[in-house]
Order: structure tokens, then sequence, then C-alpha cells
């Protein structure tokens, strides 16, 4: 098949949209899709489960309200583009990610199998919890345009970091 | 070490040295992670962005690795030497035409690339050519260790590893075997493997990965599960099941071929032959389809006047972005087909 636009090149990227009911196709090879700003979106089969999966729930709208207060990222938002938002995004979306991860990955994907990070000792941990904290004031201090307060905290992130 | 010194030469992947490089290409690995304390870049405000690259940056420069990186601050680079690193599957397509702060660091001999900022705060690969599975997850788990033992990784004590995208979560690692199957492609057996792999979980791909076909009959194959099973079970997977049976799928297709249908197989040889040796345009597919036969023609041992490297090579100097720095211009899709017919008539030694 040819590109639909330049008529020359063989059509390499095959697009399908649906517009109020009506479907339209559209094949062009890799240069013209590039003029077009065709992006490849890298996540759909995600977002086919996702699609799928939502709509076989039961208690869906009480998914679709779940929000992580951590990063403000919603249940539906997720479900749009098929990313999360934070780490703690894992444990607020736990219900609705469970039987997900287990169509994404197969049946017997409950827990981690596999290595875990080395050198994680107890001084090391509290370390890092610091780092953690000192980074989310760091934050404050910048949304509330606090910037002594935030440079000082910088500095401190920095020397932690590098120790 | 910098984008120009890159783009003269193929890099290691392309060098058809590695074991079974008849018909694999390359292996890769990578690893995705993320640091604790950070929201994934979905959330991240560009003040974060920044603070994640000028942190890893410093991480990665302090490893002192044994085959120094350089790093390219993606933000600063223009769009040819992007897309030179896409074509040398050094950066993804996404960290090329994304927005923010981004970058790579890039090991001298362009086995590690470890991108900051992609879709995840970090990706760690390790390419090389041929079936190299065993070395690979050596070095990159060690590069990973010492990286872990001074970052603070997101990790979950069900779910491992944390990443944006659930489909990574667990070890994040994503294991890309490339392989060259021109004859299953001839002899119409390709499906039959693709849908035996799909059984098995996994992901075949063209060359450029995701969303793109299959171009000069090469096909990458990887694993889709990250969660539930080991990195040494994913890899033994490849190594003992996946990698092996498509290997003699191929090798019995060729030679099929050679026993059975030697005239047409010569003639497809011989006329990829004649066409990129006199040619005055190519796209660069064409290119890509031509060589695909001509690389078959050398191994068969069809076709003796040429060298496996210069092949190997013209792979990645006939892309776009790799033409138009040889050139030293901007060219536009017309121009570039001339140049690039004119570029592999001189290589091959047809001044007609």
């Amino acid at each position: 098949m040819k590109c639909q636009r330049c008529k020359k090149n063989p059509a390499t990227v095959h697009l399908t949209d649906i517009v109020k009911n009506e479907k339209y196709e559209k094949h062009l090879c890799d240069e013209c899709a590039r003029e077009e700003n065709v992006t490849f979106k890298s996540h759909t089969p995600i977002n086919e489960l996702l699609a799928s999966f939502v709509m076989q729930q039961s208690g869906a709208q009480e998914l679709a309200e779940l929000q992580c207060d951590q990063c403000g990222i919603t249940f539906v938002e997720f479900r749009n583009n098929g990313l999360l938002g934070c780490p703690a995004d894992y444990d607020v979306f736990e219900e609705a990610l469970v039987p997900l991860l287990q169509r994404a990955h197969g049946e017997e994907a409950t827990h981690h199998v596999g290595k875990t990070p080395k050198g994680r000792s107890d001084d090391a941990g509290k370390q890092r919890r610091e780092l953690i904290r000192l980074r989310r004031e760091l934050n404050e201090a910048v949304e509330r345009e606090d910037y002594e307060t935030a440079a000082s905290l910088r500095d401190t992130i920095r020397t932690l970091e590098l120790s | 070490m910098n984008i120009d010194d890159l783009a003269k030469r193929a890099g290691e992947w392309l060098s058809g040295t590695g074991p079974m490089s008849d018909i694999v290409i390359s292996s890769r690995i990578r690893l995705a992670r993320n640091v604790a304390g950070f929201p994934f870049l979905g959330k991240a405000t560009e003040g974060q962005r920044a603070e994640l690259q000028r942190m890893l940056r410093e991480h990665i420069e302090q490893l002192g690795l044994p085959d120094p990186t350089f790093y390219v601050d993606i933000e600063d680079t223009g769009e040819l030497d992007r897309r030179v690193l896409v074509e040398r599957h050094l950066i993804s397509r996404q960290q090329a035409e994304g927005v923010g702060s981004r970058g790579v660091a890039i090991s001298s001999r362009e086995t590690l690339a470890l991108m900051v900022n992609e879709e995840d705060h970090l990706r760690i690969q390790d390419l090389r050519s041929g079936l190299q599975l065993d070395e690979l997850w050596q070095e990159i788990s060690r590069v990973d260790d010492m990286l872990g033992s001074r970052l603070d990784y997101a990790f979950h004590n069900r779910y491992g590893y944390l990443t944006a995208c659930p489909t990574n979560v667990g070890t994040g690692i994503r294991v890309s075997v490339m392989l060259h199957l021109p004859a299953l492609r001839m002899t119409g057996e390709m499906e039959r493997v693709i849908r035996a792999a799909r059984d098995m979980r996994l992901a075949i791909r063209g060359l450029y990965g995701e969303g793109t076909e299959a171009t000069g009959d090469f096909y990458q194959v990887s694993n889709q599960t990250t969660l539930g099973r080991s990195e040494e079970e994913i890899i033994d997977d490849f190594k003992h099941i996946v990698i092996p049976k498509i290997i003699d799928y191929e090798k019995q297709a060729r030679q099929l071929l050679t026993q059975e249908k030697a005239v047409i197989l010569d003639d497809k040889i011989w006329r990829a032959y004649g066409l990129l040796s006199t040619a005055r345009a190519l796209s660069t597919d064409e290119a890509l389809a031509l060589l695909s036969h001509l690389r078959m023609g050398i191994h068969l041992g069809r076709i003796d006047r040429l060298g496996m490297d210069m092949v190997n090579e013209l792979f990645v100097l006939t892309q776009p972005a790799h033409l138009q720095k040889l050139r030293g211009a901007d060219l536009d899709g017309e121009a570039r087909s001339a140049a690039r017919a004119e570029y592999v008539r001189r290589r091959l030694g047809g001044e007609n």
C-alpha cells in the first residue's frame, strides 16, 4: 500500500480513528507521518486493557473518584494516559491495579520476584527518609516563594546526597 | 567523544561480531528505575525534572565505570543529532521528541546508555552485537547495584521496582533480541513465529521498536511480563527456548531455499546487489530491504565480493539522520534519496 499523502513511499504507519461513529483510516509513510506530527502512542496496550477492564468493573464509579493525596492524580487521569503519578499510587489504586497487573503480566503475577536494591542499611534508610522529607519541604518553600528557606534546604539536600 | 564522532561509524551492536551474529543482530537489556521521594515524570514540575537530571548525572559520572560515559543534554542538542541517537538505538523516539530537562549518558563503546527523564527517571540500557544476554545481565546488574547503593530507588516489597507505567513494574526489565529473518519472511512462515511468540507473552516489533513495522526483515523480540518472574527466569527463556527455536526455524528456511529455490534465492540476492550498485535514488526502506537480502547472501556464501562489516555499517549509515551527518547538510526527501544511492554505490565499489 502506498502512502496516502505523498503517494510515493510505502505506507508504514496505519491509523484508525472513530469520529462521531464514522471510522477513518489513514495510511502514511514514516516521513509523512513525521511531517503530520503523528506520534506513536506507546501505551496503547495498557490503555486498551484499562478501558476494557474499567468498563467491566462494577463499582467503576467509586474507582473513578479515587485520588492520590501525594501527587494529586485521579484514577480517571491514570486510565486516560496509562501512566501513574507517583510511587504511592501503587497503594492508593491497589484494588484496581491488582487485576490489571495480572492481565498485563499473567495470572501468577501477584508479587515481585527478583533482585532488590543493594546496600539498604538502616542508617542509609534513615538518611533517605530524611531526604524525602527535605525535598517535600523544599517544594513547599518554593511554592510559597520562601526562597531563603528553599536555598538552605537545597544546600542541606546536596550535602546529604553526596555523603 | 561527541555525536559527530559516533555518526561516522556503526556502533558496537552493528559490528556483526557477537555469537550467532548471522541471525542475531543484537541483544539488549534495559532496566526501568525511579528515585523515591519524587513524583513520576508525568506529575513532576520542571524544577523537579532539572533536580533529577542534575542528581542522576552527578551519580552516573561519579561511578567511575571502566568504559567512561559522556553526557548528552537533550535540550541543548539539535534535532539532527537527536535523530542520530535514535537511529543508533541510544535513546528512544520519546526521549528525542519530549519536553523538559532530560539527557543520556553514553559509554564510549556505546554499549551502555543511561537515559535520564524518559518515561521513568532512569532507564539503564546495555546493548551488544550478537547473542550475549549473560554478559549484558552481569554488566547492567552491576551498574544498577552501584547506582542503587547511592540512590534511593522507588521500591515496594510486594510490587518491586515501581515504574510510571504498570506494564514495567516488578523487575523493570525489558530483554530485547533483534533478529534478521529474511528466509522466514520469504517462505511466508513469519506469521507462525509471531503467533507462537505472542502465546509466550512476547512482543515482536520492527527495527525501531513500538509502532514500527519490520523493515529489512529485522524483528525485535521482547518480554512483556515484568512482575512475578525473576530477571534470570526471563533471560533463560530467551536463551534456552525462544531464540534457539527461532534461529532453528530461520536456518531450516535458509536451507530449504538453497536446496529447492536456489535460482529464486540467488536472483533476489543479485538483484539487490545490482540495484544497490546502480540505483540513482534509494528510500530508507528500500535500502534496508535490499541490504537485508545482501546480508543473507553473504552469510549463505552466495556472494563473496563484499565484506560483512561494510554491509552492517550501511544499515545505520543510510538512515536519514546519519546520511545528513555524513553529508554535513540538511537534505529534503528527494535529495536524501539521491545522496543515499550515491553513498551506497560508492561503498559497494560500483562507479557505473
